[in-house]
């Protein structure tokens, strides 16, 4: 089954990963902000999701490691 | 079964660059290309003044700081001095289409064997976002604050139209990092600028085509979408010059 994990801490919410991701299934963590000061991504369906990995080559950080 | 990780050619210090920045994934794209090459113990990256200065600190492998545009020269000495060394320069448009206008052009017109990875986000980011010499007519920056005037500061440098020009050069592409399928071909292009270097073949310079939201005054999304509509027209991607294939056809 495809899973997704974000390096929450390495984050700057910059969303490139909401935009690429094509079942939209990544938003913004409103409630939380991480150690850098930023609203960290997160995966809010990971059933839903493909293993593309269109979110970790848009990321700037490599915060996100995709398997499958 | 591990589809995507980071690199093991970039060390686990977090970028210092702004959020969506796209240093960050050029520098992947590199570490990536090392990786897959095998060739991170044997190879010497040296780092351009501009927001990229620290890329010392990202790159797994041996690494060297430059003075202000002098990273082709830098890199011309190493790889002379050991040629079974991979050399490769990442720098900025600044760096490279400014003060280091000489040394680039000369590298390539010399034919040396490097790989030259060139950023160019049309803006000195590092300093504030002054106008640089990619930057487009029209464009608003903090020194061209009513746009870009070509009548009295002259017109962009296309640099990958002007290298393609030298004998020297081998191989010339731009490619961008705006969306997947782009950062994909910038990863074959990177890729390919390596391995040139590895087979010994000459000279290969890949210009990326990248955004500063910050500079910009846009949301890294907005960059992206400025990037495409604005950018990519007056810096049209793709292959400008490729020796190495025609000589392959020839054979």
């Amino acid at each position: 089954m495809a899973k997704v994990t974000f390096n929450t801490d390495l984050c700057k919410g910059c969303s490139l990963c909401v935009s690429a991701c094509p079942k939209k299934i990544i938003e913004l963590d409103g409630s939380t902000i991480n150690a850098k000061g930023h609203h960290p991504a997160r995966i809010v369906d990971q059933e839903a999701c493909i293993a593309c990995a269109f979110c970790a080559t848009m990321c700037p950080d490599c915060v996100i490691t995709v398997e499958k | 079964m591990v589809v995507f990780e980071k690199p093991k050619a970039l060390t686990d210090t977090p970028f210092h660059y702004c959020p969506g920045c796209t240093h960050g994934i050029v520098h992947r794209l590199v570490a990536e290309a090392i990786d897959e090459l095998g060739i991170e113990g044997n190879t010497i990256g040296v780092a351009p003044v501009g927001c990229a200065v620290f890329a010392y600190n990202y790159f797994a492998c041996d690494m060297i700081e430059a003075a202000h545009g002098r990273a082709p020269a830098v890199a011309t000495g190493l790889k002379r001095a050991d040629g079974s060394k991979i050399v490769f320069t990442y720098q900025g448009d600044g760096d490279l289409a400014s003060i280091g206008t000489a040394e680039t052009v000369h590298a390539a017109a010399r034919g040396e064997n490097i790989t030259i990875i060139f950023i160019n986000n049309a803006i000195y980011g590092m300093t504030g976002g002054q106008m640089a010499p990619t930057s487009l007519p029209g464009q608003i920056t903090q020194t061209s604050p009513y746009g870009r005037d070509v009548e009295t500061v002259g017109y962009p440098v296309k640099i990958a139209e002007m290298l393609s020009t030298l004998d020297g050069a081998g191989y010339i592409e731009r490619v961008a990092v705006n969306n997947v399928k782009n950062v994909r071909n910038a990863k074959k292009a990177i890729k390919k600028a390596f391995q040139n270097q590895v087979e010994g073949k000459g000279f290969s310079l890949v210009e990326v085509v990248s955004t500063c939201p910050t500079n910009w005054g846009l949301t890294p999304e907005k960059a992206l979408e400025w990037l495409e509509e604005n950018m990519i027209p007056y810096y049209p991607l793709g292959v400008y010059k490729d020796k190495f294939a025609d000589k392959e056809e020839t054979k």
